[in-house]
């Protein structure tokens, strides 16, 4: 025990010296550029607001996308050209077809699904009493981790033989109503519909609690004024709640977007990506560490990335409309 | 207190919605708890038990034990040195606070210039941040890894140098940073963005500088967004393993909590017994840090600050 | 970097207490240092490993190199993860490696190879491989004609689970040919019991269990040479031999009168397979040496007379001897540092070896090893048939494959065979076509 103690004692050191010298650091150069006026105070405010974020992002991300964009023109190992054979290999390879289908039907589904959910929680959480109590249990899923969430789901979606018992809550159900059941990862398509609704359990509460800290921000006196001039229910909701959180919602859309191109964890630990359930994120994961083909897992991740590409124009179009007006 | 006030000016609004609200929620929140409760029931029971018998059977024939739960607090090995996952847990915590509030701090930084401070190509920039969300964090590893380990050079002109934290809690921090600022960045942005532009003006008519604006006037009004981002980042960076081995190591002096039950549950097992268990406990963290960050969760903060 | 000094500070005032501790206590101990001779002058230096071994194992690895560290003064850092594989090239590359690791795959080994940061076998390792291990065992750990990595541990895999408490209650005996084993699982489905449990789902690794299967029948059917020619594609998958060899399996593992629901097979996990066996829910399982550990989870016991044990699952062709598919672990450097060597040393030595059988849950194919220091009788009777000199071995056929194959296309095409049933033409003509061109 007192190993332990004399071993976490620094620990703490380092995190509360690394905190303050944080904060020192940013409070120094507040002070300092604050005093810079005239024609040089828009580019310093820029550079010191702007400047972290930019250097951390092209060291930790933009640099290795690049990266990945001049691997998927090489072979597995990296140290050889092969032009767009990764890429040709996914024109021909069956596989690749049921899985950009499925990542598509993802991306389709799931974050709009998801951010309805929220959205109506959150409205109708801000007007119930003890709000605080059930959002802390709708939100509880997205707290557990996800090895938790398999072993959840692997009980939800557990099948036995008929002359067995059933242990899977899924199975007991539909056994309860009178149907027989089936083995569930096995039945396409609905087995990727099923896995979606892991995704859609876990990620509900993120939707939730930002358009619920979106609707607080709503200004009461705005609610106010117009339910006194009568505007309730569903009419208040569309006229003046709703346009309100237009912008969170739609952020929410496009989060749960990018979320459902990068899901992997739910399909590789409940199927493994077989049975037809496999998506883009899996198989580049599969390429790149287990089969160690990083030309494929890079041309895959590619792929990715232009899938990403028309909510980029629809957010674009939609904030020039915004600006137009 | 504006609650109560509009409650009382808008008894109509109130009696509307609040008895189907109410039961709506309750109903869904209980089909979301549900299978978090077999979770739970699963952990109390024993690995014959759990193959054997459905969680909501156990519920009414009872024979619970604490075994899973000592198990993975103190190893079921005797001989283990004693302190179990509390360094581990430890070890969470340290690696938690710092890539939250770091990146947080920096996002919102980013996001407040994007917003309020126009430049040229300053849309660009923002979509291109959120398109960034997309590169899979996999495939950044290695370069960031190389970058940690050897620093970067043209030539042989170092333009970075090698920090030499791979390993270290910094190593970890700084990973988690990088990662976290596409969608923190995308999400402040639409949270300080939609901050009353009469508001800001008015500030720079008074001749207060962006550095001024920021504390006295972003800082305040966007902590619902900001408690909101940050329980997120907290849940991702408390329930990361990839980031933490590779950039250090899964042994005791660094290693989170979940590369520990990881181990656990052994090379070939099912660990349901532990993996339930340790579920319950990695949970208890994030759960008081959502309760503690709710009362940020408040409306009103800007009512009255506006004319409408 | 003031940080960093009072980091590095505390902990080196901490090490140095858990030191003096350590030392401490083994001097009332009284090791015999003997054996350690050879590594001398490395006190205070350390060394780390990375490995899929996972706990309780890894307390127990711990256990058997105490004398060592005791002695020498090295102490030893071991890591264990179940990302292994994906987090060992990514740290290698990234030159952020470990001193050490054991590898289970020579396809893994070969390609670490390839990055040029894997260090050649010190000759004190050579020697120690060329003293106790099979020249078959050293090629696995050999790329492109030079000698890496030294064999660690091993597993059996030819071994059948049953339940001898319920043999017994049912009257049945354990077959010691094929003929025998299908006779008694007719036996069984004629009584209205499932003869042989199966599961092959393992997340991101479903279908391994399956290529097992495979790889046994192939072995048994037509020996070494065909085994050797099928892992370097010299023998095509939809080469009749193996085609006919994946039928018997079909004909085993897919017959309903035998498994009851084939296709349930896919779906169930490995480890979620086996543990009917105490019950008689199912009686009997393929599958390798440590699968008593995950039998035991559920509080079974493990003997010859107990919940379950295993028996050697039998040959198929008589002019194939004792034929028996295995694997295991490979040590490999990324530093040559001398207290590196020392262990890299020790670990292939029989001393080190002895001291982890005695341990339990652990087989080594190093011929220093006398068979009576086996104390778990699983272990025992897997150490016997792989030192057995009329063995026909062959080292798991998937892991030898390339990567695309033997952890892909294979693993892919056997999971749809068993839970899609899809065609075994249509298989074996997918996994030819994705064997790496080059």
């Amino acid at each position: 025990m007192s190993e332990f103690i004399s071993t976490s004692i620094p620990k703490f050191t380092s995190v509360l010296i690394a905190i303050s010298a944080f904060f020192v650091i940013l409070a120094l150069l507040f002070a300092i550029a604050g005093r810079v006026d005239g024609k040089k105070t828009r580019p310093v405010s820029l550079a010191i607001f702007l400047g972290p974020a930019l250097l951390l992002l092209l060291a930790g991300l933009v640099i290795p996308g690049a990266r990945t964009i001049v691997f998927s023109f090489m072979n597995p190992d990296s140290n050889g050209w092969v032009g767009f054979e990764n890429y040709y290999w996914m024109t021909q390879d069956p596989n690749v077809k049921t899985i950009m289908f499925n990542t598509i039907l993802w991306i389709m589904v799931v974050p709009l699904f998801t951010a309805a959910l929220g959205l109506l929680l959150a409205i109708m959480l801000d007007r119930i009493k003890h709000e605080s109590i059930p959002k802390s249990l709708l939100f509880m899923p997205m707290a557990i981790s996800f090895v938790g969430a398999s072993i959840i789901f692997k009980f939800v979606y557990e099948y036995n033989e008929p002359s067995e018992v059933q242990i899977g809550l899924l199975s007991s159900i539909v056994k309860f109503l009178g149907f027989t059941p089936t083995d569930w990862m096995l039945a396409k398509p609905l087995n990727t519909f099923l896995l979606m609704i892991i995704y859609v359990w876990t990620q509900m509460g993120f939707g939730m609690v930002i358009l619920s800290a979106a609707i607080k921000a709503v200004p009461s006196d705005i609610v106010e004024a117009s339910a006194l001039d009568g505007a309730q229910g569903w009419g208040l909701f569309r006229n003046i709640t709703f346009p309100m959180v237009k912008g969170t919602f739609i952020v929410v859309l496009a989060t749960g977007v990018v979320g459902a191109l990068k899901v992997f964890d739910i399909v590789r630990t409940m199927t493994g990506g077989n049975f037809g359930t496999n998506v883009l994120a899996n198989e580049m994961y599969s390429q790149t560490f287990v089969q160690f083909d990083q030309g494929k897992g890079s041309a895959l991740s590619v792929v990715l990335f232009l899938l990403v590409t028309p909510i980029l124009i629809y957010n674009i179009r939609s904030l020039r409309k915004e600006r137009a007006h | 207190m504006r609650n109560s006030k509009l409650a009382e000016h808008n008894p109509g609004r109130k009696i509307f919605s609040s008895k189907i609200a109410t039961t709506i929620v309750w109903l869904i929140t209980l089909v979301w708890t549900v299978p978090t409760l077999g979770l739970f029931v699963t952990s109390f029971k024993s690995d014959k038990k759990i193959l054997n018998e459905a969680w909501w059977v156990s519920l009414f024939n009872p024979d619970f034990s604490l075994d899973n739960y000592k198990n993975v607090f103190f190893g079921n090995d005797t001989e283990s040195l004693g302190t179990g996952i509390l360094p581990y847990f430890i070890n969470s915590i340290v690696i938690t606070l710092p890539a939250t509030i770091f990146p947080i701090v920096i996002a919102t930084m980013a996001a407040y210039a994007l917003a309020w401070i126009r430049f040229r190509g300053s849309d660009f920039l923002f979509f291109s941040i959120f398109a960034l969300q997309v590169v899979p964090l996999q495939m950044a590893l290695i370069p960031l890894l190389l970058l940690f380990t050897g620093g970067a050079h043209i030539g042989s002109i170092p333009i970075f140098p090698a920090l030499g934290i791979a390993g270290d809690f910094a190593g970890i921090w700084l990973p988690h940073t990088m990662f976290a600022l596409p969608i923190a960045i995308y999400l402040l942005h639409n949270f300080i963005a939609s901050l009353p532009r009469e508001l800001m003006e008015a500030a720079h008519v008074d001749g207060a500088n962006h550095f001024k604006v920021f504390r006295m006037i972003v800082l305040p009004l966007a902590i619902p967004g900001i408690a909101a981002i940050s329980i997120f980042q907290f849940l991702w960076v408390w329930n990361d393993l990839l980031v933490a081995l590779t950039f250090a190591s899964g042994t005791e002096e660094v290693a989170p909590i979940n590369s520990k039950l990881a181990s656990l549950v052994g090379q070939y097992g099912s660990g349901y017994t532990q993996l339930s268990a340790g579920a319950f406990i990695t949970i208890a963290v994030p759960l008081i840090v959502f309760f503690s960050l709710q009362r940020y969760f408040v409306r009103g903060l800007l009512a009255g600050s506006v004319k409408s | 970097m003031k940080r960093k000094g009072l980091l590095a500070l505390t902990s080196v005032a901490a090490l140095s207490l858990v030191a003096s501790l350590v030392t401490t206590t083994s001097a009332s101990a009284a090791v015999n240092c003997d054996p350690f001779s050879a590594y001398k002058g490395m006190k205070g230096k350390s060394v780390t490993i990375f490995t899929s071994i996972l706990e309780p194992e890894l307390t127990t690895l711990q256990t058997a190199w105490k004398d060592f560290t005791t002695c020498t003064g090295v102490k030893i850092k071991i890591e264990g993860s179940n990302q292994f594989e994906a987090l060992l090239p990514v740290r290698v590359k990234g030159n952020n490696a470990p001193d050490l690791a054991f590898i289970p795959q020579p396809g893994l080994l070969a390609k670490l190879v390839d990055t040029g940061k894997v260090k050649l076998a010190p000759k004190s390792v050579v020697a120690n491989v060329d003293k106790y291990w099979s020249k078959s065992w050293k090629a696995y750990g050999t790329v492109k004609g030079k000698f890496y990595a030294a064999p660690f541990g091993s597993n059996m895999k030819s071994l059948v689970w049953y339940s001898p408490k319920q043999f017994k209650t049912n009257g049945y005996t354990v077959p010691s040919t094929w003929t025998e084993m299908t006779d008694l699982a007719d036996k069984m489905a004629a009584k209205g019991q499932i003869a042989f449990c199966g599961g092959i789902g393992s997340g991101g690794a479903t279908g391994w269990p399956a290529t097992d299967w495979v790889e046994q029948i192939v072995l048994r059917d037509h020996g070494s040479a065909v085994y050797n020619g099928w892992v370097d594609h010299s023998v095509k998958f939809s080469d009749p031999r193996i085609v006919s060899s994946m039928e018997k399996v079909a004909g085993w593992m897919q017959n309903p009168k035998w498994v009851g629901n084939v296709k349930g097979i896919a779906t169930t996990t490995f480890q979620d397979a086996g543990k009917g066996i105490p019950d008689g829910k199912c009686m009997m399982l393929q599958q390798a040496s440590f699968y008593g550990n995950i039998i035991a989870e559920s509080g079974a016991t493990i003997s010859p007379t107990g919940d379950a044990f295993a028996f050697y699952l039998p040959a198929t062709n008589a002019k194939v001897t004792v034929p028996v598919v295995g694997g295991g672990e490979f040590t490999a450097a990324f530093a040559s540092r001398p207290e590196v060597v020392a262990v890299q040393t020790y670990l292939s030595s029989a001393t080190f070896a002895t001291s982890r059988v005695q341990l339990d849950n652990w087989i080594s194919a190093n011929s220093g090893v006398p068979l009576a220091a086996y104390k778990n009788p699983v272990d025992k009777l897997s150490a016997t048939y792989l030192s057995n000199p009329k063995s026909t071995f062959g080292f798991d056929a998937s892991d030898l494959m390339p990567a695309a194959v033997g952890a892909g296309s294979e693993w892919k095409e056997f999971t749809a065979w068993f839970g899609e049933g899809k065609s075994i033409a249509d298989v074996v003509k997918a996994i030819d076509a994705s064997w790496p061109k080059s």
